[in-house]
């Protein structure tokens, strides 16, 4: 126990420390976080959308598309992700005669995550869209809006409700998930703390520093979504 | 695609199987009976033993399982080697495997994760069976035991199923800190046949299948309990 606060110092931001490190690695969590929350909520919009009013084969793929993503691991859904994923879009460009080009950690990390994210949001989605009362959408009709029209003032804002509870799990996921990436060797916040705890030898204060750190992430998130959720209800009778 | 390499591992992929059902039964064992009184103590305990409990659910559901299990390997296991009554001890080659660090890492996160689910399923217990059995002139451990937690376990059942699938899912972060699951031993062919893809697909298979076995099993046994009206 005494080790763990007499190596205090590798924490510090000045030379011989790693605290510029971590926050370095907690910049590139939050990025890939942020952008792989984003993909996964526009796949979550169509997929949805898709679920409830696509044709018979449209419903089908994205059927099997959630179900598969549901049922991998996602340690194993990013390995193959990540090397089938760069290796095909390589192959396509090659026989299309363009030159293969090298594709950045981040954008890779986040079309991944954003990938399996997009599975969970089409669920949450769709059952949010279901809760929206049907007779909101018809008198929508009636005034003559478009499709495109009732999406966006109608059904986006009457499902929040119904959806921030579990698109706040999903984002609260997916900065957790971002930790899987180190597996791949992303330099993110898990993998730099691996690296500064084995190259120090004090494990145990950096992988407490980064367990810190994610915290802080859910913690502040937590309070977000509160006021989301509370911001989204406004007009709505009290939930029990 | 080549799956030449099938035959010939198919006995490690058994060991594997064998290995990550382990660790799923024993963390899902182990976490449930800590995530009972976590749940409990949350509902119904001095307001001191609710906040320890709270606290704890909210650290192990704000921090990344896999920053969790190196936290207890490396950091843990790090600290042991130092202390010579535990080097010498009979405890020390279990300590040293890392098979229990695992075990651990996922237990103190089923029971993060279920503690919470509990603490709902015992808030959902109606107050008038509670009441009814005061009545009756049962202890408070009595009607914990023959009222309160059976209809607890009642509720939470539908969510299991879950949790076991959840958990199957996160056990192949054990193989980051050589624990040889499936995924583990997938690994170890890609590394022996240089094929990128194919053992990872089979994987995936089996992780599918092994999903599958668990949400059957899970309809069959909720069909033979009697729902709560």
């Amino acid at each position: 126990m005494s080790d763990l606060f007499a190596n205090l110092h590798y924490l510090s931001f000045s030379d011989g420390g790693w605290g510029w490190n971590l926050l370095r690695g907690l910049a590139s969590t939050l990025q890939i976080a942020l952008g792989a929350y984003a993909l996964g909520m526009f796949i979550g919009l169509f997929g949805a959308l898709g679920k409830l009013n696509g044709s018979t084969p449209t419903r089908w793929l994205l059927e099997i598309y959630t179900t598969l993503i549901r049922a991998v691991p996602e340690l194993v859904l990013i390995l193959l992700l990540y090397y089938a994923g760069t290796a095909a879009i390589n192959h396509m460009l090659e026989s299309m005669g363009f030159r293969p080009i090298d594709i950045s950690g981040l954008v890779a990390g986040i079309a991944v995550l954003g990938i399996v994210q997009g599975a969970y949001a089409t669920e949450v989605i769709r059952g949010a869209m279901l809760a929206v009362p049907l007779g909101q959408i018809e008198a929508a009709q009636a005034f003559g809006m478009s499709r495109w029209k009732i999406l966006r003032r109608i059904t986006i804002p009457a499902m929040l409700p119904f959806a921030l509870p579990g698109l706040s799990n999903l984002w609260l996921i997916v900065t957790k998930d971002t930790a899987l990436l180190a597996v791949v060797g992303f330099s993110e916040l898990a993998l730099v703390t691996r690296q500064a705890a084995g190259s120090t030898r004090s494990y145990l204060m950096f992988f407490l520093a980064a367990a810190c750190l994610y915290l802080c992430i859910t913690l502040i998130s937590n309070q977000l979504f509160r006021y989301l959720e509370k911001r989204s209800r406004r007009g709505q009778p009290e939930l029990v | 695609m080549q799956w030449y390499w099938v035959a010939e591992y198919v006995p490690k992929f058994i060991d594997g199987i064998i290995i990550t059902l382990q660790l799923l039964s024993l963390s899902i064992f182990f976490g449930m009976i800590l995530a009972v009184p976590i749940g409990l103590v949350q509902v119904t305990g001095p307001r001191w033993l609710a906040a320890i409990a709270r606290s704890f659910c909210t650290v192990i559901r704000g921090t990344p399982l896999l920053i969790q299990l190196w936290l207890l390997y490396y950091g843990l296991g790090s600290l042991f080697p130092l202390m010579p009554e535990i080097r010498e001890s009979f405890l020390w080659p279990i300590l040293r495997d890392a098979f229990p660090y695992a075990v651990l890492a996922f237990t103190l996160s089923v029971a993060g994760y279920e503690g919470e689910v509990m603490r709902g399923a015992f808030k959902g217990v109606p107050k008038g069976e509670l009441e009814a059995a005061r009545a009756f002139g049962m202890s408070r451990f009595k009607i914990l035991r023959r009222i309160w937690l059976p209809r607890a376990l009642q509720n939470v059942l539908p969510t299991l199923a879950g949790e076991f699938v959840l958990t199957l899912k996160s056990t192949p972060l054990a193989a980051t800190i050589t624990v040889f699951d499936v995924y583990g031993v997938g690994s170890i062919v890609r590394q022996e046949t240089y094929r990128v893809y194919e053992p990872l697909l089979f994987v995936a298979g089996i992780y599918i299948c092994l999903t599958a076995v668990i949400v059957v099993f899970f309809r069959w046994l909720e069909n033979r309990v009697p729902r709560p009206a």
